[in-house]
């Protein structure tokens, strides 16, 4: 199951906020640290290797990205095969720093504080990999995270995600299954996201957001009379 | 003797045409209903620079502005948001024109940090081209967005504890001003309850500080909110003012408007329906059945279009209190008609705008508050409708807000109301956790909503007419769910309306119409018996 964390508040919780991270909280997408990795691999023919069949898989991950997140993300995580686990994780540090850190939308920081500062748990929900949700958690103050997961074999990825896989209607049940175990009532919970794709997430919760929505989004949160901002300014 | 501003009804009266919302709707109303015009627009200042000038040279309690300047001092001005005046002045407004002065002054006397702060307090952002309209090209392009910006009052960063009053009361204000060498407040003054000590205390502090004043239990002891003396808003906001100015040095510019709010080809929307002569009856009826006709949309943007030609008139400076004293007298000056005892019933007519809906639809509960808050409040002495008395307004209604400035005002009134009406049960359930409703701080913060908590603020300013009135009946609703929710009852007609209010009994009531826009207040002197307040 998804990585747990220790939540840093004294008080207990009564409710928790549960933030979508790309296009929300962050201007990059899953691709960007993929393709970090991709190009700093041990040496410039490994990267070459990894970064040709990452490019043959591409228009068949462009297609899955249109019709079904899950498949997307299998597909765009078999790219891993074979990475070794210390170098994954040593390398999130850089990630983070490089690619995460500066993307991260100015007023981003001051809309998790605002949640923590009204007493909620923050909860990081994204399909991108733990060991990297993980640090922005940290940088932020988020208290856990649902993230995903490689699968790893002899201390090497295998390219396959571990269940469950973190996208779509599944961060819905994710949400669900997190508040319950904590004893939150989803009434009392709010959720966050940018994408039309996170409308079932967003659905299940008290208090939606869309944040910087695409267009879908908005019309959908207009409809809904969702709160609607742009943290993009 | 009766004033000229009131007037009584005959039996062949004309019809009355009052604002419903943003149509013009005609109303019949019995034989010896008494009516409260507007007075007529005072005249505005003729050399309104001039008159700038001199207050700022020759103010009140205070050294004048240029002997408080020094090389290299840091300076904020504080500004009204657009609350003020309804709706926005025709260009030039009159906080351009002292802050034009104000800055020149300033650069003369070598004074560069100079910042530009919109008092908003909680509520919405302004948005850049209104505060172009308000300051002016030349303040705004060589100002916004760095050294001219709007309050934040959730940036906690930026926000500093001043001091407490003895009653424990905490006065917050925002960082710059509390670090500036001056402050210097450019006010507005629209109604008797803006400015004094209100303009920097609250139009510069965050929720910790509204919290001592902006309750239920201080909104039901003022009697009113426009009479400063009876109210214990005014008292506890001048409280914390005191404190403010002991911390701050701050110098006070606050100026007073006529009525003037239409146009003079408009003025027969002031004047007492049986003196119009035949062309403005006809375009009396012109606007009606335009009104009547055109969609809300389209009503709302001719509305929005044109803003108001008020006059300046009077121009005031120097210590707040000594300043605000000067101000009220020429706002009552302008304002209060004499009217002798109370009515029965009061029909109040709900305009098209509020304080807090400029350039958005007036949405339920702006109606609570220009209903039970603003018209019922609209007296000094006592009120206009005797206690337990019926309110009778003219609005349709319609569940309709405007999602940027009033998506916290949505969750209010359809998760809380129906919940609970009564004020105390919202202030202690719900009022601090939906204040921190982090999804509507951030509409706040980045976007063009109020506050979170504003809608209970809202809730609160009808609290004194909710306490005191025994009911409202809405004419002209377009659905039965809303007024409920508000604890309003419906009438098709004014006659039904008036029927319900007569309770079924055969007998007959004293009316009072009170016949706004524009802002018109009455002075009640009570006969020596038989009546309350």
């Amino acid at each position: 199951m998804e990585k747990t964390r220790k939540i840093m508040s004294a008080d207990k919780p009564q409710a928790a906020s549960y933030f979508d991270v790309d296009g929300t909280l962050i201007t990059t997408n899953l691709i960007h640290p993929t393709l970090f990795y991709l190009l700093n691999q041990s040496t410039p023919v490994q990267t070459a290797k990894r970064v040709g069949r990452a490019l043959l898989k591409a228009p068949a991950m462009s297609f899955a990205e249109m019709v079904d997140r899950r498949t997307f993300n299998e597909l765009l995580y078999s790219s891993y095969e074979g990475m070794s686990e210390d170098r994954l994780v040593v390398l999130a540090d850089e990630i983070f720093d490089t690619v995460i850190k500066v993307a991260l939308f100015p007023k981003a920081r001051d809309l998790v504080q605002k949640n923590l500062d009204s007493g909620n748990e923050v909860v990081l929900v994204s399909g991108a990999l733990d060991f990297i949700v993980s640090k922005l958690a940290d940088y932020l103050g988020a208290t856990d995270v649902i993230a995903n997961r490689l699968e790893m074999k002899d201390f090497k990825a295998t390219g396959k995600l571990l269940k469950p896989v973190v996208a779509g209607p599944e961060k819905a049940r994710l949400i669900r299954d997190h508040a319950r175990s904590k004893g939150y009532d989803l009434d009392d919970c709010y959720a966050f996201s940018d994408s039309y794709s996170d409308v079932p997430m967003l659905s299940v919760v008290g208090h939606p957001a869309a944040v910087n929505p695409d267009k879908r989004l908005a019309l959908m949160a207009k409809a809904y009379s969702w709160p609607l901002f742009d943290l993009t300014a | 003797m009766t004033h000229p501003s009131v007037v009584t009804l005959e039996r062949g009266s004309a019809p009355r045409v009052v604002f419903a919302g943003d149509q013009l709707i005609e109303i019949d109303l019995p034989a010896g209903t008494r009516c409260i015009y507007p007075k007529p627009p005072m005249e505005g200042l003729q050399d309104v620079d001039a008159a700038i000038r001199y207050a700022i040279n020759h103010p009140l309690g205070s050294d004048p502005l240029y002997a408080k300047l020094r090389p290299g001092m840091k300076v904020t001005i504080a500004m009204d948001d657009i609350s003020l005046p309804l709706p926005p002045m025709r260009r030039p407004d009159v906080r351009e024109r002292i802050m034009t002065i104000v800055l020149e002054l300033l650069a003369d006397y070598g004074v560069d940090d100079v910042e530009i702060i919109i008092a908003t307090s909680v509520h919405r952002r302004m948005k850049d081209w209104e505060i172009r309209h308000c300051v002016g090209d030349r303040i705004f392009d060589a100002y916004w967005p760095d050294r001219l910006y709007n309050h934040d009052a959730e940036d906690d960063s930026n926000m500093v504890e001043v001091g407490q009053t003895e009653q424990g009361e905490v006065i917050e204000l925002n960082r710059r001003a509390v670090e500036s060498d001056l402050v210097i407040y450019v006010n507005v003054n629209f109604v008797p309850m803006d400015g004094g000590h209100k303009s920097v205390t609250v139009g510069l502090c965050g929720y910790k500080s509204l919290r001592a004043h902006h309750n239920p239990s201080v909104m039901r002891n003022c009697h009113s909110y426009m009479d400063p003396s009876a109210s214990e808003l005014a008292t506890t906001v001048d409280r914390m003012g005191q404190i403010t100015n002991e911390h701050l040095d701050v110098f006070t510019i606050e100026t007073t408007v006529n009525n003037r709010m239409f146009d003079r080809n408009l003025d027969f929307l002031m004047k007492n329906e049986d003196d119009l002569n035949g062309r403005e009856r006809l375009l009396l009826k012109g606007l009606v059945e335009t009104t009547k006709r055109l969609p809300q949309g389209a009503r709302q943007a001719i509305f929005d279009r044109f803003p108001a030609p008020y006059g300046v008139t009077g121009v005031f400076a120097g210590e707040t209190e000594a300043v605000h004293k000067k101000t009220l007298e020429k706002s009552f000056d302008q304002y209060a008609v004499p009217v002798e005892g109370q009515s029965d019933v009061l029909v109040a007519p709900i305009p098209f705008i509020s304080p807090y809906n400029v350039h958005a639809y007036l949405n339920p509960l702006l109606v609570q508050v220009m209903a039970q808050g603003y018209l019922f409040n609209m007296y000094r002495g006592a009120p206009l409708v005797k206690k337990g008395g019926t309110l009778i307004i003219t609005h349709s209604c319609t569940d309709k807000f405007d999602h940027e400035q009033h998506a916290p005002y949505i969750d209010f009134v359809h998760r809380l109301l129906p919940e609970t009406r009564d004020a105390m049960e919202l202030h202690k359930r719900y009022e601090e956790k939906f204040a921190k409703n982090p999804a509507f701080i951030q509409m706040y913060r980045t976007g063009h909503a109020y506050h979170p908590v504003h809608p209970f603020y809202m809730w609160y300013w009808g609290e004194a007419g909710r306490q005191y009135l025994g009911r409202v009946i809405v004419v002209g609703a377009d659905n039965e769910y809303i007024p409920k929710l508000l604890g309003y009852e419906t009438a098709a007609t004014m006659d039904d309306a008036l029927y319900m209010a007569k309770g079924g009994e055969a007998k007959s009531l004293d009316v009072t119409l009170l016949h706004v826009p524009p802002v018109v207040m009455a002075d009640v002197s009570l006969p020596s018996s038989g009546a309350s307040g």
